[in-house]
């Protein structure tokens, strides 16, 4: 027995059918490639973000250079500071050797930065000095070695 | 760059309690208040064409074509919103191509085409069908030529056929309803769905869009069929209002309801959110919510339609208020989007303190365009009645 | 004649439309077979085992040590060439001040970029502390589930990332994350947040944030290694993560973390 199959539907099929395989064709050109590979991301994500450039050595590039400073730092208070932390950035010192490329940081609000007085910070944790009350004036590098705070200048 | 961050620079003078430092600027701006809005409008004057064709409301005859006219033209500009609203518009594809599962915007491209395509186009060429082929054959040059095209070339317009294309019709509407029900419940869920903002984060919210959708679809094709018929400077039929007021009547009472249910649930539990909530309420969004949702979009519209249904007098001032009555709904339902939308940006999610918000005139996500977009389909609404004349049409027995 | 061999020729017309549309067909049947196949891989992703010689990052942040100099906020911004302009931020730090009559004091002036400088006398202040802030790296990650196009995900390593080059801008990722960790790169123009320094982890390099803190108040490491001092830390205090309640997975724990912080 024949189905009566009126005559707007095998149009409208084909018309749907067009629209939809050149969906799925042009879908086969757009996806990345490393898409899927992972997770629903592009895989070539992951070379992407580990691309980057640095700009922090890490402290153990310092020291293949500094290691008279790495001694001297490593028998007082400040033995836990790595040194980009007052230094900035130092990878393009690294490379070039050069003091230029890096930060000598100096003056009281550099080291009041840490050390000045605020009730959020724990004593145990580091020693608060109220900046407009101890040895106004003064250069803390006068009396203070920054890479050995204890060993007192004067 | 550098205007951009004097803008930035004011708001941080402005804001108030503490805010994430990333949070200055709102995401989400006037576009997306737009968007919703759009889909709510195409959502609720297809539920309407609805009701004539399912539910057999006759009445409702003379709107249908209208309806649907005017659910396509606002449906073709719905996208435009969001892709000028993204800061890569260029890759809006990607959306279609690898589409995030869990992710409930990414259903939006085959949501959106799913509709255009099977449901409002099919249901309108269904029902325009017989008639183009006829206009095809009327008319001369191009305009032949167009029909020609519009009818796929099937222009078989025997009895038979023709009654086919009213048998396909009521079965797309059929499928419409549930389809226009995720096409816009599926923005609901895109808030509703947010643990991160306790403003938007709840199963109401898609309920609620909808039903708002709804109410404002309705208020809008009660608002066009008016407007073309003093265009074409025939008179409006009286009971053709009645019924659209009946029905707006009774969708704003449950939009209504659910909107307080929302609020009254949230101040009875008062959780962890609510006290910064209530002070976002009762301070910056004062006006747009009490004032502009409440008063001028829900309560006023309610009082005035109870009054039309019960006092039929002086008919010339009953349409004034249809009018006034449509047009105040439909302020109503944008209010309640910005007050979503914006509203949940503008408190930190330290639950805190607040930023603020000032629209921007020019530029892609600025007053203006978010204007030209809903006024676009007003452009392409008149192209369409006048392309597809519904008073023109072949006369069917039913 | 004419009829004859106008109906002889309709046959071959016929026939040879038959011919190129079953060629077609079988053409069309083929690319979408093809495409649909390749595409399936995308879509049945879920199935992946997590790489086990792989290192899973976690982080601990030590309240009690946290002396709110800015310095990791500071190496942060140059470290990862983020914007200096107060707006954005890949981590920061906040001050809570709890004052004697309850009220709680929140600050974050330019991250904490800048240090702190206490504007509430000491005799009003109940208790103070500073809480650093940066992604959590969610393993339940909210930003990566409501991402539309698959621009943001999480690495091998637990390390949560964005692909620049994908994503399409539409802010959802910024609306979804309940820390308030992500913003949109103002030049970039896509979602940009805390990597976890994910290019210096590739070469054994600590992240910035870490490497200058001075107190060693944030910590990173392997939570698959038991005998790394990151596990051996959780171990011995009490952490908490900010926002349990909305169960994220985040892998920021948190040392000495008070009722108030948010």
């Amino acid at each position: 027995m024949k189905f009566y199959i009126p005559p707007q539907l095998p149009r409208l099929a084909l018309a749907f059918a067009i629209f939809i395989s050149l969906f799925l064709v042009a879908r086969h050109f757009l996806v990345p490639d490393t898409f899927g590979e992972y997770g629903h991301y592009r895989g070539a994500s992951l070379i992407d973000n580990a691309k980057p450039e640095l700009h922090y050595a890490g402290q153990q590039a310092c020291f293949k250079c500094h290691q008279d400073i790495e001694d001297k730092k490593a028998q007082d208070v400040h033995s836990d500071i790595h040194c980009e932390t007052c230094h900035g950035p130092g990878l393009k010192h690294v490379v070039s050797s050069k003091a230029a490329d890096i930060l000598k940081p100096s003056g009281r609000e550099f080291c009041g930065s840490c050390h000045i007085i605020n009730a959020g910070k724990q004593k145990s944790t580091i020693n608060q000095i109220d900046l407009n009350k101890h040895n106004v004036g003064k250069n803390c590098t006068e009396c203070h070695n920054p890479h050995q705070p204890w060993e007192m200048k004067k | 760059m550098e205007p951009h961050y004097q803008h930035l620079y004011d708001i941080l003078a402005h804001s108030q309690g503490y805010i994430f430092p990333n949070e200055i600027d709102l995401q989400w701006g006037i576009l997306i208040v737009v968007y919703p809005f759009i889909t709510g409008l195409v959502a609720g004057a297809f539920i309407l064409a609805s009701l004539e064709r399912v539910f057999k409301v006759k009445i409702l005859k003379p709107t249908y074509q209208i309806a649907l006219l005017t659910a396509l033209s606002f449906l073709l500009v719905a996208t435009m919103p969001l892709i000028s609203h993204l800061s890569q518009p260029q890759r809006a594809y990607e959306i279609m191509i690898t589409p995030h599962s869990s992710s409930a915007m990414a259903i939006f491209g085959f949501v959106y085409l799913w509709y255009l395509a099977v449901v409002l186009l099919l249901e309108i060429w269904f029902d325009y069908r017989h008639s183009m082929v006829v206009w095809s054959n009327e008319k001369k040059g191009i305009m032949k030529w167009v029909y020609k095209i519009l009818t796929l070339g099937i222009n078989d317009i025997s009895p038979r056929t023709v009654q086919w294309d009213r048998k396909l019709g009521h079965i797309i509407t059929i499928v419409g309803i549930p389809s226009a029900f995720i096409l816009h419940g599926y923005v609901g869920f895109i808030f509703g769905s947010l643990k991160a903002n306790p403003w938007w984060s709840s199963p109401l919210i898609p309920i609620i869009f909808l039903f708002s959708a709804m109410v404002s679809g309705i208020a809008l094709v009660m608002l066009v069929y008016m407007i073309v018929s003093f265009f074409r400077k025939k008179v409006v039929d009286l009971n053709v209002l009645d019924t659209i007021g009946k029905y707006l009547f009774f969708i704003l009472i449950l939009d209504f309801t659910l909107e307080s249910l929302d609020q009254i649930h949230r101040i009875y539990e008062a959780e962890e959110s609510f006290e910064i909530i209530k002070l976002l309420v009762s301070g910056k969004l004062y006006l747009t919510l009490f004032v502009a949702q409440g008063l001028i979009g829900t309560i006023i519209p309610l009082i005035t339609l109870v009054f039309l249904q019960f006092y039929k007098h002086k008919i010339k001032l009953q349409k004034t208020m249809y009018f006034i009555v449509s047009i105040l709904v439909l302020i109503g339902v944008y209010s309640m989007r910005w007050n979503v939308v914006i509203g949940g940006q503008l408190f930190s999610k330290s639950f805190s303190g607040f930023t603020s918000f000032k629209v921007g005139l020019i530029g892609l996500d600025g007053t203006l365009m978010a204007a030209f977009w809903l006024l676009l389909p007003i452009g392409i609404l008149t192209f369409l009645l006048w392309l597809l004349p519904p008073w023109k049409m072949v006369k069917e027995e039913d | 004649m004419s009829q004859s061999t106008s109906t002889m020729g309709n046959e071959k017309i016929k026939s040879s439309r038959r011919k190129f549309l079953k060629t077609a067909v079988t053409l069309a049947g083929a690319t979408i077979g093809y495409t649909w196949l390749k595409s399936s891989k995308v879509l049945l992703f879920a199935a992946e085992p997590k790489d086990e010689s792989l290192p899973y990052y976690g982080i601990v942040i030590d309240i009690q040590k946290c002396i709110g100099c800015g310095n990791c906020a500071k190496a942060c911004k140059k470290e990862n060439d983020v914007p200096v302009e107060p707006f954005f931020f890949r981590t920061w730090v906040e001050q809570y001040t709890v004052k004697n009559d309850g009220k709680v004091n929140i600050v974050s002036p330019n991250g904490g970029i800048d240090g702190f400088t206490q504007t509430v006398p000491d005799e009003d202040i109940f208790k103070s502390f500073f809480v650093p802030k940066m992604c959590n790296h969610c393993s339940k990650s909210p930003c990566t589930q409501v991402c539309p196009v698959g621009a943001t995900y999480e690495s091998p390593e637990g390390v949560v990332l964005i692909d620049e080059k994908y994503c399409i801008g539409c802010r959802y990722c910024v609306q979804a994350c309940p820390y308030g960790c992500r913003f949109i790169h103002p030049v970039k123009k896509v979602a940009n947040k805390c990597t976890l320094c994910y290019h210096r982890l590739k070469k054994g390099l600590a992240p910035a944030c870490m490497e200058t803190c001075p107190t060693g108040a944030r910590m990173y490491g392997n939570l698959r290694d038991k005998k790394s001092d990151l596990v051996k830390f959780l171990k011995e205090h009490t952490t908490q993560v900010l926002r349990p309640n909305l169960n994220t997975g985040a892998k920021l724990y948190y040392n000495a973390l008070s009722s108030e912080v948010r």
